[in-house]
């Protein structure tokens, strides 16, 4: 059978600011057969989402189709002039993006934006549409389908509106769809509902699929074949089976490793008779007005209470909302506790950093998510590193400078990048920086906040690595707060399960990683694993899923 | 020859020519104020012509004005005032209201507030009219009139350098910065102020123009510089009368308003941009 899409010898240039030329994509050949769904994977930087985009005839602004073709159902999307390929768009080529609650329009009703399709195109009359559009919520198993599309998008969940985003590609039945990462942003117990509504309308309606991801263990589940993509060439292409049991490329091979369980390796035993390094005792942190009782309207925390001994690692795990970073704030003094105390080495912590002293805010240091936002765009890595040194350690002239390199070289970067601003570094190489900041005030406690969640997998595994090493080096303790479990895993000592703004389970892995808690087994058995027959196998209870999953 | 193995840092600009021309312009106003008394070609005060409202001609390249006096002159030397008052308000108030706006940004709660709704009560005075009113109730000599510019338009800078300085501090920079230990003046001057330098550089030369306007706007009204001087807006005024006769004297000045406070727009809206290429 003829293919749907085929693309050969596809070319993408961008410009830079300099009005340099960049080829981006490299010459990529990629067919796909009708009904079939083929993943784009890599690292970001590859140009799975530019490939994906050209099956449009889109370019992103700056980029532009320089050479090759890209053939879909007979047509040339790269000829074809900007009205004719419209007239494709939405009716035979559709698209899914990353976020959906930003793809919605916020004050338009739900249903209005799904049927808009038809309404371009011409297709059926909008009562049809709505009739259709409410046979497809029922597909996608989404709550009350009568009645969700006349709610507006931030009345729906996040997970939700992803499936209704699944709805508005589907309507104009296209023959192919674009799948844009679409299950990047959701929790891992909502993931599992998207992607079975997904995997269960493609596989019905027949319709063929591009689906961008760089999770290999999602696109394990739904695709069938797989291409693996880097610098904008592809490096292997298989089908999804042959690809996770054979990988051949040394690339795919890596990516495929980091999904292996890395044990924590040797951890120091907490001596018995040295006290902790840090206690908070039944903390109660949130937001909103002060109540009558002194505590706030909102609490995002409730009556935490850890330990932590020297030398060891504390990782807490749970989804979004349920406390895990207003817990890490409090410890940081960034939102000082309504309630509950800290002790930090033997001595009170203030609730506030205020009211910490310069000694204590050194000892405990904190290192956000995204590198973007806590790097001073407008400072040099120099500085950048420079000033904790200054600050703390009163460190000026040539015995800073010495400094400098030696927490680059620690963190592995090149001395090159001193005089380099944020900008200039790549999302791994700021995040190393984002820690050596954190080191150069030698704590004794670093607060770990979702580090890892904005890098790519392979990178990510290279933090953890080092990390790990600066531990044995420096003698540091880390709390890590994550989502991913198998992050938490593989540098933790104690695992502490949030649901709710409660700690529902503390687990140590050394022990027993079996979770007892339910919530902590429903999250635990949610994270996908590589096995293509992984999300057909599992199953959940329903009464469990009805009480902790809003998705 | 010797081949550097490391690499310059690459940083150039790119930089208009829409941009050139208005740099050009008020470069050409800022070297003429400076050198003023010694280019003029005739005394200020000075009748040179007997006729008053002359025309253009090889004695006077700018006519005379309605004393006869010699009009290039007075139009170079009111470019000191008009320049110098102009620049010394506008360094006031966008210094002024930039600090204090970055300020409350950072420290927030009541010092915010109060501060907030104090300036906006002082904002919603038109300000021509509390121009008219200090002008007319403690005169209007050089120093107070650079006063009562900068305090007019404080609030205006204050209002934009808050906003931009509250964007930056919900930054995680600025939440690390604090969690060092960091002084509100660190936080202000080291991690807000190098964000948004640019758009203040923006607002700096915006404000400016509105005080070039205001400046010449309370000098037409004979609220402004005082004779003997004359800036650009009183020599308008003075020469008002040559208007039915088409006189120089009347155009002049009024084409060096314009062409002073649109070639600072010109430079403004087309500022120098650093291009930054990574992999080059």
């Amino acid at each position: 059978m003829e293919n749907l899409v085929e693309i050969r010898d596809l070319k993408v240039e961008a410009t830079t600011d300099a009005g340099r030329r960049i080829e981006i994509i490299q010459g990529v050949d990629l067919d796909i057969a009708p009904g079939e769904i083929v993943a784009l994977i890599g690292e970001s930087g590859s140009g799975k989402t530019t490939i994906a985009l050209t099956v449009m005839g889109y370019a992103r602004p700056g980029c532009r189709i320089s050479g090759g073709t890209v053939m879909v159902a007979g047509k040339n999307m790269v000829a074809l002039s900007e009205g004719q390929r419209a007239k494709v768009r939405g009716l035979e080529v559709s698209y899914v993006p990353q976020s959906a609650a930003a793809a919605f329009n916020p004050s338009k009703r739900i249903i209005d934006q799904v049927i808009e399709v038809t309404r371009i195109h011409k297709l059926m009359s909008p009562a049809e549409a709505k009739e259709k559009a409410i046979g497809l919520f029922k597909a996608l198993s989404l709550p009350d389908p009568d009645g969700i599309g006349n709610r507006y998008p931030h009345q729906v969940s996040g997970g939700q509106l992803q499936r209704l985003a699944a709805a508005m590609a589907l309507i104009s039945d296209p023959k192919l769809i674009i799948f844009d990462e679409p299950t990047t942003a959701l929790d891992v117990t909502t993931q599992i509902e998207v992607l079975r509504a997904f995997k269960a309308v493609m596989k019905k309606s027949g319709i063929a699929g591009v689906y961008v991801s760089h999770d290999l263990a999602v696109v394990a589940q739904i695709a069938d074949r797989i291409v693996v993509l880097r610098g904008g060439a592809v490096q292997e292409v298989g089908t999804t089976a042959e690809l996770l049991a054979a990988a051949r490329h040394p690339y795919t091979r890596e990516l495929l490793s980091a999904f292996e369980p890395k044990p924590r390796g040797e951890s120091v035993a907490a001596a018995p008779e040295s006290r902790p390094l840090l206690q908070v005792n039944s903390l109660i942190a949130g937001y909103g007005p002060v109540q009558a009782d002194g505590l706030p309207l909102i609490k995002a925390v409730q009556e935490a209470s850890l330990v932590l001994e020297r030398g060891r690692n504390l990782g807490i795990i749970g989804e979004s909302g349920c406390g895990k970073s207003t817990l890490a704030r409090s410890i940081a003094g960034i939102l000082p506790a309504s309630a509950g105390n800290l002790t930090l080495d033997g001595h009170e912590l203030a609730r506030s950093a205020r009211q910490r002293s310069r000694e204590q805010l050194r000892e405990l240091q904190i290192v956000f998510q995204h590198a973007d936002t806590s790097l001073n765009p407008a400072k040099s890595i120099e500085e950048i590193l420079g000033r904790p040194l200054k600050f703390y350690h009163g460190m000026k002239g040539k015995a800073r400078d010495a400094r400098i390199d030696e927490l680059l070289d620690m963190v592995r970067l090149p001395k090159a990048l001193r005089s380099r601003t944020p900008a200039e570094l790549s999302g791994g190489q700021k995040q190393r920086v984002n820690f050596a900041r954190a080191l150069a005030a030698e704590p004794k406690l670093i607060v770990c906040d979702e580090i890892t969640s904005a890098l790519d997998t392979v990178v990510a595994a290279a933090v953890i690595d080092l990390l790990k090493e600066m531990q044995r080096e420096l003698s540091l303790s880390y709390i890590f707060i994550s989502h991913d479990l198998s992050v938490v895993e593989a540098i933790c000592d104690e695992i502490v399960v949030m649901y709710n703004g409660r700690k529902v389970e503390e687990i140590t892995p050394a022990v027993s990683k079996v979770p007892q808690h339910p919530y902590s087994k429903l999250l635990f058995s949610s994270v996908p694993k590589l096995d293509p027959g992984w999300l057909d196998r599992l199953e959940r209870d329903p009464e469990l899923v009805k009480t902790y999953v809003q998705g | 020859m010797t081949i550097s193995t490391t690499m310059p840092r690459r940083l150039s600009y790119r930089f208009s020519w829409v941009g050139m021309i208005g740099f050009a312009i008020i470069l050409f106003w800022a070297v003429i104020a400076l050198l003023a008394p010694h280019i003029i070609p005739y005394p200020v005060g000075e009748i040179v012509d007997e006729d008053y409202f002359g025309p253009m001609s090889s004695k006077l390249l700018l006519g005379s004005d309605y004393l006869g006096r010699d009009m290039l002159s007075r139009i170079i030397m009111g470019a000191r005032y008009t320049v110098g008052i102009s620049l010394a308000a506008v360094c006031l108030a966008c210094f002024t209201g930039g600090a204090l706006g970055m300020a409350a940004a950072v420290v927030g709660g009541w010092f915010d507030t109060v501060l907030s709704r104090f300036l906006d009560a002082l904002n919603s005075i038109p300000s021509k009219l509390s121009g008219l009113v200090i002008a007319a109730a403690v005169g209007s000599s050089l120093s107070v009139l650079i006063v009562m510019l900068g305090v007019i338009y404080i609030p205006g800078a204050y209002r934009f350098a808050r906003s931009l300085a509250v964007n930056i501090n919900t930054m995680d920079y600025i939440t690390v910065a604090r969690t060092r230990g960091e002084g509100i003046s660190y936080v202000v001057f080291s991690e807000i102020l190098p964000n948004i330098i640019g758009p203040l550089l923006a607002d700096f030369g915006i404000r400016f123009v509105f005080i070039v306007l205001l400046l010449s706007g309370l000098s037409f009204l004979g609220l402004g510089v005082q004779p003997p001087y004359a800036d650009w807006g009183a020599l308008v005024h003075e020469n008002i009368g040559g208007l039915p006769f088409g006189a120089p004297a009347v155009i002049v000045p009024s084409l060096a308003i314009a062409s002073l406070t649109i070639s600072v727009n010109l430079l403004i809206d087309n500022l120098p941009k650093k291009i930054r290429d990574r992999s080059a």
